[in-house]
């Protein structure tokens, strides 16, 4: 039985004249301890989707019709208070900015060990030193001395690692990972991937990761869905699509890969990108 | 935070005082009218012996100097106009009257001002929303000197509910109060508003919502602290012009405040009374305006940092 069902999930915006379709139609399972990635371009519809799933695009003005059933629960027209049980408690997310993500009035400690407060009833003692422990398994050095620290005073990276011990200090069952490296350097962004990658293989979570970076993806994720403009337009085995991509978009972001590319040759641009739209343009 | 302190009155509230001093001591002397002026003309004589008396035959500076020394002994001057009465005799008379006046207004003000901002920015665009900020441009398009008699007649004349004169029992605290503080609560039910709406679109809202925490809690335990910032940076200037004597607010309902001390010795050129008078305005401003400081410092630990660190460069 999957973890995660979503049947024909549509969300669309309305404007002044007509409507915007963000996310069109898109169905997908995950499993539990599977890992799903994302991948498209940005505007595609990816993060959209997702947030719509833990309730964090505002209806109205958005319009979300579909079925996503989590556990048993269906998550879309669940009421605020299942919806905020599962939030945080079983489904947990981390975003792409570390650096806006945290609150600036808060201690970093304080904010890890919210989700035991919120839906564990611990105690802020209890809390604070589950949230030191989880601080140390995220690779913070120092952890008992740093959790005194203020999101300011650490670097973009340490902030995501900040993120992620937030996001699995309840042991959830799906991580919703979006964009969590793209605002971080190389170097760190690999550390990243790797310790999400640590952490779902050590506790079984199911990952869902967004990403516009196919090499990333195919990294963590066992399994592969592409978006483009709203739509779902291949999903499988990521070693498949990688191999033997069906969908031409694939192939078109395939060959833009610079590590798949001929050394010499001119990089190759998706052509939406230089010609957008119309109905995207500003 | 002392050193923060510290630095504050020696390299920035003394000058400015002694800065502010000097301007007004030198308008109120270029002003023309003198003290002693009245109907009937003064013989010669008489006005060089009072100007002797008063050592306002000394040049400018000399007088200055030796006013701003009897300031820093505690001395500020005689009155020119009522004989035998110090400035400070004069102003410590009146001066508690306008402080409880403003206490009161100020609390008033934030109470009203936030409940209205923050319910305000919950619903953006809703029907409470609109309400309340008809409320407040209608609170800080009234003035006093309109809001003041319109809620006299109504509530005192007309409905007999509350008194309308008089600094006595509790109940006459209550229209001054509304009429004073309702000007300050409309901007800072505006300022909140703005706050706190800026406050709800942060990522860390986002993220606060993702965690599975009430509305509620995201409102009180994420948003408020920089949803307040703009209204507690407002309040340094609000608390000081609140605290030292309203004017209009005095005059429509017969409190013996300090606003009237203040007009009275502005007409009467009564100019130890007038620096007097300045003299503490500037010090509520310079005081309240460093309680604003640390308590921004207080809600913000990016500025306590920058605030500590800056201290100990100039020291």
């Amino acid at each position: 039985m999957s973890l995660l069902s979503v049947e024909k999930l549509s969300v669309n915006f309305p404007l002044r004249r007509g409507a915007f379709t963000a996310v069109d139609s898109v169905s997908f399972d995950l499993a539990a301890g599977e890992t799903l990635g994302i991948v498209g371009e940005s505007g595609s519809g990816k993060s959209v989707c997702v947030s719509s799933l833990m309730g964090l695009v505002p209806s109205p003005p958005a319009n979300i019709s579909g079925r996503a059933v989590f556990k048993g629960a269906s998550l879309l027209d669940a009421p605020g208070e299942t919806l905020r049980r599962i939030r945080g408690k079983e489904i947990s997310m981390i975003f792409q900015d570390p650096m806006t993500s945290l609150n600036p009035y808060h201690r970093v400690v304080d904010q890890i060990a919210e989700p035991l407060r919120i839906h564990e009833g611990l105690t802020r003692k209890q809390a604070r030193l589950r949230a030191v422990e989880a601080m140390a398994s995220v690779g913070i050095p120092d952890a008992e001395s740093r959790s005194r620290a203020w999101p300011h005073e650490f670097s973009g990276g340490m902030r995501q690692r900040v993120m992620i011990a937030m996001a699995m200090i309840t042991r959830p069952a799906l991580l919703i990972a979006d964009e969590p490296t793209t605002a971080l350097d190389v170097t760190v962004q690999r550390q990243i991937l790797d310790l999400i990658k640590t952490l779902q293989r050590e506790h079984g979570t199911a990952v869902l990761f967004i990403s516009h970076d196919l090499a990333v993806v195919a990294d963590v994720c066992e399994h592969l869905a592409v978006m483009r403009r709203g739509v779902m337009v291949e999903q499988g085995r990521s070693a498949e699509i990688l191999r033997a991509p069906a969908h031409p978009y694939t192939r078109g972001l395939l060959s833009c890969h610079p590590a798949l590319h001929e050394p010499g040759e001119p990089l190759r641009v998706m052509p939406e990108l230089l010609d957008p739209p119309a109905s995207e343009a500003p | 935070m002392i050193r923060f302190l510290f630095h504050r009155l020696v390299f920035q509230a003394l000058p400015t005082l002694f800065v502010l001093a000097a301007l007004s001591f030198l308008l109120v002397r270029l002003a023309p009218g003198s003290p002693f002026a009245s109907e009937r003309e003064l013989p010669p004589q008489t006005l060089e012996a009072l100007n002797r008396a008063y050592g306002l035959d000394q040049p400018m500076p000399v007088q200055f100097f030796r006013y701003i020394g009897g300031v820093l002994r505690g001395d500020f001057g005689p009155s020119l106009r009522m004989p035998g009465r110090t400035v400070s005799e004069l102003i410590l008379a009146k001066l508690p009257v306008s402080l409880e006046l403003g206490f009161w207004s100020l609390l008033y003000a934030i109470f009203v001002g936030l409940t209205l901002g923050i319910l305000a920015a919950v619903k953006p665009n809703g029907f409470g929303d609109y309400s309340a900020m008809t409320l407040a441009l209608l609170g800080i398009c009234i003035p006093a000197m309109v809001m003041g008699p319109v809620l006299a007649l109504v509530f005192g004349l007309w409905l007999d509910w509350l008194p309308v004169m008089g600094w006595h029992t509790p109940a006459d605290r209550i229209l001054p109060v509304i009429t004073l503080g309702s000007t300050y609560a409309s901007y800072i039910a505006r300022l909140a508003r703005g706050g706190m709406l800026e406050e709800l679109t942060r990522d860390y809202i986002r993220t606060a919502r993702s965690k599975g925490l009430t509305e509620a809690g995201i409102l009180v335990k994420n948003a408020l602290r920089g949803g307040v910032q703009p209204v507690v940076s407002f309040l340094g200037p609000a608390a000081a012009g609140l605290l030292t004597g309203a004017f209009v607010v005095e005059q429509i309902f017969f409190i013996p405040g300090l606003g009237e001390t203040i007009v009275n010795a502005a007409l009467n050129r009564d100019q130890f009374v007038i620096l007097g008078c300045v003299l503490l305005f500037g010090a509520f401003m310079v005081f309240f305006n460093t309680l604003v400081d640390v308590g921004l410092a207080l809600l913000n630990p990016k500025i306590r940092m920058t605030a500590g660190r800056k201290a100990k460069h100039e020291g």
